[in-house]
């Protein structure tokens, strides 16, 4: 078992949702963005979600775009993120890194499978790897021991949503609305329906990102949904503060109050 | 029923669009649904007659098909007097070739029942399509153009909004081609309940490439039937330039079983393949995925997209359709590049011989076709696909060759 598994398995006996936190890797810079990612652990984040930022993010609203781009000019790349996320896994926290695809295939799929095993990598979300192109990815990941996470979403017929669902490990991502990411100021009633078709399917937890981004709204989540994925809002904080230390300290408020959020939700 | 180009023996995998290695889907969850609504209805419509006889009609009475060939004599003695035939795709309606494939497309979604398209465009000449059509069959038309662009083709951005559509410049990475892309696959994840996504060339996910060359091989189909009556016999090779490369495989798709006849793509080689600025993603490249299947592509170590550079705003784009890339591997299609000078020499050349202004795209396989020519010599007959006309590259070429003289 994962150490995400282990961590979400534990979290729903003591009756709570996880709280997954979003960064890419590199943001702003790769001392910046473990700096960031220790605010994250302290104030209360279970997992970390880490970005590999990509040129081309169609999934991507325009504040993890932005942050992208500057991870990128800062010459974030395979390297930064697995370094980053060794970091992240030596702070005791269970981490997984979400990427595009093309950058998987172009390091090489079974040498990008175990290098994020070697950094205790628990495993990698893929979010435009359709289930047809799948199964090399699939087949590698079990190889290496890493859980595989698809992303589901609101308009996939039955059929397909129990397909996705089945070909995850970890957990399932279920996408809260039609759209891409970024801050929202309501969650869609569509995340609470797709959450209870993908139990239908699957025991594998299920969690919800896609336009979480206030504490009253990670609560609502929180109430029915095993994690919680929240990354533009984090970000959005980093990106509008003059300095990165002031960005830091706002970054440990919201970190903490979407933590209390969740705490509450049930 | 639309099947991938199958000349190995490997059997044609229909539902997820894999021409070789090459294809397939690589797209958030959240569009799948609509590809396969698409795929399907694509398929059902290439064998529905009244469907057939709806874009047929259109085609006759709208666009102004069949496009006639036209032999270009005095061009010929600059292509080592190779005989030079144009396919005059510059003569429909809007410009270039372009509205064969968004003809389809709206029609499909009509059908759909969708009320609302948008659409992609470097050059503006599939913006310029879309919002046509879009004009004609009453539905809502948004086209993303990167930044870059809108001034490149200042001349098209107004045409799109003369005809109701909305044009919104990108102003993220690039600002070109790529970005718009990019631009459009956001707007589609989001309204994809009311929203067809008008593809404009042969790359994308499954069923675009399929779909966009079933649109375009009217060209090819003509084509092949003209120069037949015309000369006898079939030419020794067809040319064509390659953005995504829709126009060409449109007139390549017919002539891919006839093994005597050379299919040559040319690709946009900006400054020069060895100087990294240039946009030719086969001869440039090397295998990836980009914007939804695995093709060539300009790409660094990381597989990060790099930016693709050329004059010719329709031919900026750092991918290629799928299809090419496997053409390209079997050995089937050569792809060769050309410089923005080679293209520029060409586009004056042809408006001097000819009395024809070519788009800047379609100049590069004008330069092609000279140097084919000339290595192939007075026996030769070459067709070549005329993709689109000038009128929308006069400033850019006034900026050239000014500089030129300077
Ligand atoms: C006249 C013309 N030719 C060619 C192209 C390139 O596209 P494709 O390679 O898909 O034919 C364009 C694109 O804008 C164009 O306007």
């Amino acid at each position: 078992m994962s150490h995400l598994s282990e961590r979400l398995a534990q979290l729903k006996s003591e009756n709570r949702a996880a709280f997954i936190a979003y960064l890419p890797a590199g943001f702003p810079t790769v001392e910046k963005s473990k700096a960031a990612i220790e605010v994250l652990v302290k104030n209360g984040a279970d997992i970390i979600e880490i970005g590999f930022p990509y040129s081309d993010p169609i999934m991507d609203g325009p504040i993890i775009q932005e942050a992208a781009d500057i991870a990128l000019a800062n010459g974030a790349g395979a390297k930064e993120v697995l370094e980053i996320l060794e970091f992240t896994t030596n702070l005791n926290v269970p981490a997984v890194v979400m990427t595009y695809w093309n950058p998987i295939e172009q390091y090489g799929i079974s040498k990008f499978a175990d290098a994020i095993k070697s950094a205790n990598g628990s495993g990698v979300i893929t979010p435009d790897l359709s289930l047809e192109e799948a199964n090399p990815w699939i087949n590698e990941s079990n190889r290496a021991g890493i859980d595989n996470i698809f992303v589901a979403a609101p308009s996939s017929l039955p059929e397909r949503l129990n397909h996705v669902a089945s070909a995850c490990s970890g957990f399932v991502y279920a996408a809260s609305l039609m759209g891409v990411t970024g801050t929202r100021t309501s969650v869609s009633s569509s995340a609470k329906d797709l959450v209870a078709r993908i139990r239908e399917s699957v025991q594998t937890p299920v969690c919800v990102g896609l336009g979480v981004s206030t504490p009253e709204q990670a609560k609502e989540v929180a109430s029915y949904a095993d994690g919680v994925i929240v990354g533009s809002a984090l970000i959005k904080i980093l990106l509008e503060q003059p300095d990165f230390e002031t960005g830091l300290k706002e970054l440990a408020t919201l970190t903490k109050s979407l933590a209390d959020g969740i705490r509450q939700a049930r | 029923m639309s099947t991938t180009t199958d000349l190995t023996g490997g059997k044609p995998d229909v539902s997820v669009g894999h021409f070789g290695e090459y294809g397939g889907r690589f797209v958030p969850e959240a569009l799948v649904a609509a590809l396969d609504e698409l795929a399907q209805m694509h398929a059902q419509t290439q064998t529905d007659p009244t469907f057939i006889a709806e874009l047929d009609e259109l085609h006759r009475t709208y666009s102004g098909r069949p496009s006639i060939i036209t032999e270009a004599k005095r061009f010929a003695c600059y292509a080592g007097g190779a005989r030079i035939i144009l396919k005059r795709e510059d003569l429909n309606h809007t410009g270039s070739h372009k509205i064969n494939n968004v003809l389809g497309q709206a029609l499909l979604t009509k059908r759909m029942g969708k009320s609302r398209v948008i659409a992609e465009t470097g050059a503006g000449q599939h913006g310029v399509a879309t919002a046509t059509a879009a004009a004609l069959m009453g539905l809502d038309c948004v086209v993303y153009m990167g930044e870059e662009d809108t001034k490149r083709q200042s001349l098209n951005v107004a045409r799109m909004k003369l005809l109701g559509a909305e044009v919104v410049p990108v102003t993220s990475g690039s600002r070109t081609l790529k970005d718009a892309i990019n631009e459009a696959m956001r707007d589609w994840v989001t309204n994809v309940a009311d929203t067809h996504y008008i593809l404009g060339t042969v790359a994308g996910p499954h069923p675009f490439p399929t779909m966009v060359r079933d649109f375009h091989r009217i060209i090819g189909d003509e084509a092949r039937a003209q120069v037949i009556e015309l000369t006898g016999k079939l030419p020794d090779a067809v040319l064509a330039c390659v953005g995504g490369g829709s126009n060409a495989i449109g007139i390549f798709y017919p002539f891919i079983q006839d093994t005597s006849v050379r299919l040559i793509g040319l690709e946009a080689g900006g400054d020069g393949i060895e100087t990294g600025r240039h946009a030719s993603a086969i001869s440039g490249g090397r295998p990836g995925v980009l914007h939804g299947a695995r093709s060539y592509m300009l790409q660094d170590k990381d597989g990060q997209t790099r930016e693709s550079h050329s004059i010719s705003a329709g031919l900026d784009y750092p991918g290629v359709g799928p299809e090419h890339a496997y053409l390209h591997d079997i050995g089937r299609a050569e792809y060769r590049p050309i410089t923005d000078k080679e293209a520029m020499e060409a586009f004056s050349l042809l408006s001097r011989t000819e009395g024809i202004i070519p788009a800047i795209e379609t100049a590069h396989a004008l330069a092609g076709a000279m140097k084919v020519g000339n290595e192939l010599g007075p026996k030769a007959t070459l067709l070549i696909n005329l993709s689109g006309r000038g009128d929308k590259d006069v400033e850019t070429a006034a900026n050239y060759f000014e500089n030129l003289k300077m």
